[in-house]
């Protein structure tokens, strides 16, 4: 792929392609803007794939290989798409010493998911985070995007079961 | 605005409180909001409005209270019709909704809820204080009324009307403020050599990483008093030269994200940001930054390569950002808590400042308060006060009638501090001193269930995991220190791995480009000083290694034999 200087198309007609766009368009098409794309990417499509390496690193005249480089760099880019259900698991010191190793455990064993994985069956992505800033309901686990704290080995466990029901 | 219309502001909220009875104060910081604190206010105001009191219960939002852990916090505060007299405030412990008739009632009645209330002559309240957190849980974050009503941007009018430049950094040297970020380099200094600097453009950058896990100061402040921190921010700039600024804030963080972009709209809105602020000869705009979830993106020469869109890795200072920093452009940064302590100077002065603290750390400080202590939260004390007050008297002491270990202090970068040391002042000088640091504010405590080896080894993973990889100290020595960690942990240990230990953390810290590197042995430093007997014991004896073998000719199998 060469870096011509020319703007390329959107690679589909999926909507989402235009809020990427946007938010490059924002930052002038400057490669400074770089990091705040890949924000955008990663909010709209839940992780960031080739395709979209590719339409970022030409929209911002950025060789893919930097662009590769940022997204993995920064732990909040993925770059496989994420399960139905993602449980982040905080691992922060606070967290940490009130008991939150063992969750993390438990939900590898139980479910079999590795940290940063996905099910095969894409239904739980597992997600271990350094601190989300709740230190003061140590232990902390966030169940899609819910903040759960203060629950401990049995009590969370059956908190994280019955959410997967949902 | 002008200050006349600032002052209008001011009388004109003043006087809409002075129609009420009661402002009902519920928290919608990070905290509390997790434990459903919208629907509690929710709540409240439908019986508020069931009971017909809306013409004098106000039913409000606001930040972090301080004492998350029990949340959702509710504060009733009685409006006192003379001013100045002392606040007469209620506060409410893990209010649900369902509890909102009692709570209504109670105002009705004059009779509190007793099954609610928490005491507030606890030390955890009458131990602290409050600056930089004055406002936090009292005004509403969103709107820019309430903390102009409280004096907010009085300072800037002041600065900007009747101080130079240079007078307000010298009002901030005064001040003796030391960065809040960590390392404590004096604020004045810093700005001083900003200023001085001779370019056509220059940054300034409100460092809002907060990477310490374990840490929230940071968050607290943003979420809970954002214009503090952006009028903290202007004066700055203008004492420097800056007209141009980024708040970096971690991803993570979505709700101070959010009150921070609304709150800079706010005061573009007012005339504090944009172009002739103030009808002064100077302009400054602010733009927010996301982190992207790097712990490294915290150090000021990797937050400026983030900011620029590149990987976040450290480079080499000098050259300090003061003389080139973004884009090559001298720059600022300092810490959120840092700015916030600025507007309170400037309106002060510096000599008040400095009447609270130790004689080389002044002002005050705040800790998030966590780990096996009875009140985890935020607090907010003067230098200079003892551990032991913290953990004890504000913190409660330790739960379950465990022992007190250790208290952890500085995060990654820091280290353990042992009951011995439980009377030293909390200050920077103080906790070097003991091999810890000041950090960012993160304090945990630690009771006798956890194993010390397993604090440093859960470091020194982090510290790992986060190196950018740059340097090789740093990159492959806190990998190798991590497995020896993990030796010890299970109890393969050798002499040979302590003093391999040893010899790394001295290697890492003093030949690592950054920051990350060259403190990341601090917490097994810390630990083989204090608590080395932990170490010792998880090391295998010879016979225990080689086989009683070993013990029965005197030395080791592989080992060379020695030859006359
Ligand atoms: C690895 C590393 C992480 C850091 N993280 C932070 C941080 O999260 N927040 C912060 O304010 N400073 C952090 N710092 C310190 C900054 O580099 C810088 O010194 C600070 O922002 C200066 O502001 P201050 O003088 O107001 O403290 C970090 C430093 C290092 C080496
Ligand atoms: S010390 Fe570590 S984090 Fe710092 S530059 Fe070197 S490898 Fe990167
Ligand atoms: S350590 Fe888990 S929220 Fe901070
Ligand atoms: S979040 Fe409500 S008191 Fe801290």
């Amino acid at each position: 792929m060469i870096l011509d200087g020319r703007k390329p198309p959107l690679p589909s007609a999926d909507k989402r392609w235009r809020l990427v766009d946007a938010a490059m368009r924002r930052n002038g098409y400057r490669p400074q803007g770089l990091i705040e794309t890949l924000h955008a990417v990663q909010e709209a499509f839940g992780y960031v794939d080739d395709a979209a390496l590719r339409f970022v690193s030409q929209s911002l005249q950025v060789p893919p290989s930097q662009v590769l480089g940022v997204t993995t760099f920064y732990h909040q880019f993925k770059m496989k798409p994420q399960g139905r259900h993602t449980c982040v698991i905080c691992t922060g010191t606070a967290c940490y010493i009130k008991g939150n190793d063992r969750a993390l455990e438990h939900v590898q064993k139980t479910y079999g998911v590795s940290v940063g994985g996905t099910t095969p069956d894409k239904e739980l992505s597992l997600v271990a985070a350094r601190c989300v800033g709740a230190c003061g309901l140590a232990p902390v686990v966030i169940l899609d995007g819910v903040v759960v704290g203060k629950l401990v080995d049995e009590a969370v466990q059956a908190r994280i079961r019955e959410w997967l029901k949902t | 605005m002008t200050n006349e219309e600032l002052l209008a502001v001011m009388e004109q909220e003043r006087q809409a409180k002075g129609q009420l009875k009661y402002c009902v104060q519920v928290c919608s910081s990070t905290g509390c909001a997790s434990s459903n604190s919208e629907a509690v206010a929710a709540a409240l105001q439908q019986q508020v409005k069931e009971a017909n009191l809306q013409e004098t219960v106000q039913v409000k939002l606001v930040g972090c209270m301080g004492l998350c852990a029990l949340g959702p916090l509710v504060e009733i505060e009685r409006v006192q019709i003379q001013p100045g007299a002392p606040p007469d405030v209620l506060l409410y412990q893990s209010v649900t909704p369902a509890d909102a008739p009692d709570i209504v009632a109670g105002l009705a009645s004059g009779q509190p809820v007793r099954r609610l209330r928490l005491e507030m002559d606890d030390p955890f309240f009458t131990r602290q204080t409050k600056v930089v957190l004055a406002q936090a849980g009292r005004i509403d974050p969103e709107r820019i009324e309430d903390y102009i009503a409280e004096g907010g941007y009085q300072a800037l009018f002041k600065a900007l009307a009747e101080m130079t430049p240079a007078e307000v950094i010298e009002e901030v040297s005064k001040s003796g403020l030391r960065g809040r970020g960590g390392g404590g380099y004096p604020t004045g200094l810093k700005w001083n050599t900003v200023a001085k600097v001779q370019s056509d453009q220059k940054y300034l950058i409100c460092n809002a990483d907060e990477g310490d896990p374990g840490a929230f100061m940071d968050r607290s402040i943003l979420e809970s008093d954002p214009h503090l921190v952006i009028e903290g921010m202007i004066i700055g700039a203008y004492a420097v030269g800056a007209n141009k600024g980024y708040v970096y804030v971690r991803a993570e963080y979505p709700l101070a994200v959010k009150r921070m972009r609304q709150a800079i709209r706010q005061a573009e809105r007012a005339g504090f940001l944009g172009q002739n602020i103030c009808g002064a000869d100077f302009s400054f705009n602010v733009e927010i930054r996301l982190g992207a979830g790097a712990f490294v993106c915290g150090e000021e020469t990797a937050l400026m390569a983030s900011i620029e869109g590149r990987r976040g890795a450290p480079r080499p200072r000098p050259p300090y950002p003061a003389a080139s920093g973004l884009w090559g452009k001298p720059t600022l940064i300092n810490n959120v808590e840092t700015f916030a302590n600025v507007p309170g100077i400037i309106l002060n002065g510096g000599d008040a400042y400095a009447r609270v603290g130790t004689e080389k750390s002044k002002g005050t400080k705040i800790f998030a308060l966590t780990g096996k202590v009875n009140h985890t939260g935020l607090i907010e004390v003067p230098m200079g006060v003892t551990l032991r007050e913290v953990i004890y008297e504000i913190g409660g002491g330790i739960p379950d009638g465990r022992r007190f270990k250790a208290v952890q202090t500085g995060g990654p970068s820091g280290g353990c501090i042992p009951e011995q040391f439980l009377d030293t002042p909390v200050d920077y000088e103080s906790l070097s001193a003991l091999g810890s640091i000041m950090g960012s504010g993160g304090m945990i405590v630690i009771d006798d269930s956890s194993s010390m080896i397993d604090v440093a080894k859960y470091f020194m993973e982090f510290s790992k995991e986060e190196s950018c990889g740059k340097c090789v100290p740093c990159r492959v020595g806190t990998a190798q220190m991590y497995d020896l960690l993990c030796k010890f942990s299970a109890g393969e240990a050798t002499e040979f791995d302590l003093r391999l230990l040893e010899d790394l953390c001295d290697l890492v810290r003093n030949t690592s480009l950054c920051g990350l590197g060259q403190t990341a042995p601090n917490p097994v430093i810390s630990t083989l000083k204090y608590f080395r007997d932990e170490y010792l014991a998880k090391i295998k004896k010879p016979e225990e290694v080689f086989g009683v073998a070993a013990r029965a000719n005197g030395r080791a199998p592989g080992q060379v034999e020695q030859t006359a």
